[in-house]
């Protein structure tokens, strides 16, 4: 490689990674002027809305998992306390404006629903409490297991066993939130019935706008000082830590607020399919999200959006016609990009012959078999 | 003149191997002090337990005449002027050779960092690679990135963990007029090598290291005549 070519590889791919954030962004920008214009039909609306809240949850993890190499496979644990918290918060609402006692408050064998949760009938109280709550249990786990340098696999492990506790948990019926069934039965969005096709279109809006402000949020803060030192932490953390800095505060900083955007992302989706129960808190789903991110591509946050919603709008796709078949799917989907793109579907961007360099172009053909 | 680095009755074990053995040591400002010894001394292992890598069992690390090292943590450590580099060359891969440096500057960078970072590429000569990616230069070059990502911020103690490991002779040569050009009245370089003829060139003063203790401390002159050294490092 000549030394005269060389300085403009990593520029390029830096702009070739915001070409491909701005792509997406114009993408959304595109969905939600569809979505405004009224022309799909409810069911359309509906999935579109919840691919956005997938694409914000894988977003959220690629934040941590992408920029500053913690992986965590127990963000569906941040992505239900948000989805909980919105489900009470509209539990609360039906029950004041249609008087109607719902399911919940017989299977638990309540007369009411619990005089605690009086405070989340407001939405601006339930949307600091998804936030806080989520960010009080990340602060807490992460400074626990960031102080005691718990990290890669291990931390990966540890997630998991978090969220499968909090599975466990919530099935039980004493925890109080409806055990096993969950929290259905939601009859208002805003004082609008939920049947009403003004409350998907709205619902599939807002997830749009909230993903679109949450990736041009983070691609901001990502390009900036935050940024580069979570990659350097990723990179080597002993060095990071040798040069002054505290890399568990930097740490902290990103899962709490990777934490907060997938409770945001819960918060959004739970109004959409109108329920939400313990299965939220499974391994499985958890696992997923960081495949949808392995999928797209990781730590360039437009990978782990493309990544979430290509996946699930072929799970979706498969799940009415043939849904025994899907695991296969996923697992063969993630095999060959695994081979094919080890850096994850942005890597197709690569081969524009405007970009081939010498060694990008021995890269694809070593990594084509 | 003032001590830089005082140690006095360090002992670190791993499990029951005793890396370092009641180990005392002064290190002066103004000096190049040249470490060496077979290994598995304990080299690397006192550069850890200066820079708050690894713990101490007993003894104590004086910095600056006042500030106890063995109870700070890596970055107090490094937030007080004391700075190392790496064995094997620890450069941030995916970012480029600016904002390694830039890192190097520390949490709270002056308002002339930017300048300061130009001046600290010229000098290790990354000018020109300054927008590559770290991951992408050859490991001399990622050996002096490392060099002026911790010499960037001005240390007052500064510890080199074999800088011309795996160097060609030229960039080995450079290397020895690199250190002699950070060599001041206000620091102190501590050099850890295996590479006796870079020693001699840039070290005032030469400790040899044997099973966790000091065999030797003088010139090296005089370590190459010393029957002791000769008989467990040198060789004949």
């Amino acid at each position: 490689m000549s030394a005269a070519i060389a300085p403009k590889r990593s520029l390029l791919a830096r702009a070739a990674d915001d070409r491909m954030v701005v792509a997406v962004a114009l993408a959304l920008v595109a969905t939600a002027a569809v979505v405004a214009g009224g022309g799909l039909s409810g069911y359309r609306v509906n999935t579109i809305g919840q691919l956005a809240c997938f694409a914000l949850l894988a977003l959220a993890l690629d934040l941590i998992w992408g920029y500053a190499g913690i992986l965590s496979l127990g963000h569906g644990l941040f992505f239900a306390i948000g989805g909980y918290v919105v489900g009470m918060h509209l539990l609360e609402r039906s029950v004041a404006e249609t008087g109607v006692t719902p399911d919940i408050v017989q299977f638990m064998g309540w007369k009411a629903l619990p005089g605690w949760w009086g405070p989340l009938e407001s939405f601006p109280v339930a949307l600091l409490a998804a936030m806080g709550v989520s960010f009080a249990v990340a602060f807490v786990f992460g400074w626990a297991s960031f102080r005691s340098r718990v990290s890669g696999v291990y931390f990966a492990i540890i997630t998991q066993a978090l969220v499968y506790v909090a599975m466990l948990l919530m099935f039980r019926n004493d925890t109080g939130f409806g055990g096993n069934n969950g929290m259905t039965g939601f009859q208002v969005v805003f004082g609008v019935p939920i049947q009403d096709p003004a409350v998907t279109k709205g619902l599939a809006l807002a997830s749009v706008l909230v993903l679109l402000a949450a990736l041009v949020a983070c691609r901001l803060l990502m390009i900036g000082r935050f940024g580069r030192l979570l990659v350097a932490t990723r990179d080597d953390e002993v060095r990071l830590r040798s040069l002054g800095y505290e890399t568990l505060r930097l740490k902290l900083k990103v899962w709490c607020l990777s934490a907060v955007l997938a409770a945001l992302a819960g918060l959004l989706y739970v109004p959409q399919v109108g329920i939400i129960n313990p299965r939220v808190l499974s391994p499985e789903l958890s696992i997923e999200i960081a495949v949808w991110c392995a999928i797209g591509g990781r730590g360039r946050l437009a990978g782990a959006i493309i990544g979430a919603v290509l996946v699930n709008a072929v799970k979706f796709a498969l799940s009415a016609s043939l849904p025994e078949l899907w695991p296969f799917v996923l697992a063969a989907l993630v095999v060959v990009v695994a081979l094919i793109f080890p850096n994850g579907l942005l890597d197709l961007g690569k081969w524009k012959p405007t970009l081939l360099s010498r060694s990008r172009a021995l890269e694809a053909r070593d990594a084509t078999p | 003149m003032t001590v830089a680095v005082l140690i006095e009755g360090l002992t670190v074990e791993f499990g029951r191997f005793r890396a370092l053995n009641d180990l005392s040591l002064a290190i002066d400002y103004g000096e190049v002090r040249g470490v060496v010894g077979p290994n598995g001394a304990g080299k690397t292992t006192l550069l850890d337990v200066i820079s708050g890598v690894s713990r101490a069992k007993a003894g104590r690390v004086l910095f600056d005449e006042t500030m106890e090292l063995t109870r700070a943590s890596e970055a107090e450590i490094a937030r007080s002027g004391v700075r190392r580099k790496f064995q094997k060359p620890s450069v941030f891969e995916a970012l480029t050779v600016r904002d390694n440096v830039a890192i190097g500057l520390g949490a709270k960078p002056a308002p002339d960092g930017p300048e300061k970072v130009a001046r600290m590429l010229e000098t290790v000569g990354l000018a020109g690679d300054a927008d590559r990616l770290a991951g992408e230069l050859a490991h001399g070059q990622k050996q002096w990135l490392e060099i002026a990502m911790v010499v960037v911020a001005e240390p007052k103690v500064l510890m080199l963990d074999e800088p011309v490991a795996g160097l060609t002779d030229e960039e080995t040569e450079r290397t020895a007029a690199l250190v002699k050009a950070l060599r001041s009245p206000g620091r102190a370089i501590i050099v850890v090598e295996h590479d006796m003829d870079f020693v001699e060139r840039i070290s005032d003063r030469v400790t040899v290291l044997h099973e966790g203790r000091t065999l030797f401390e003088g010139s090296m002159a005089r370590a190459r005549a010393d029957a002791a050294v000769v008989d467990v490092y040198l060789g004949r």
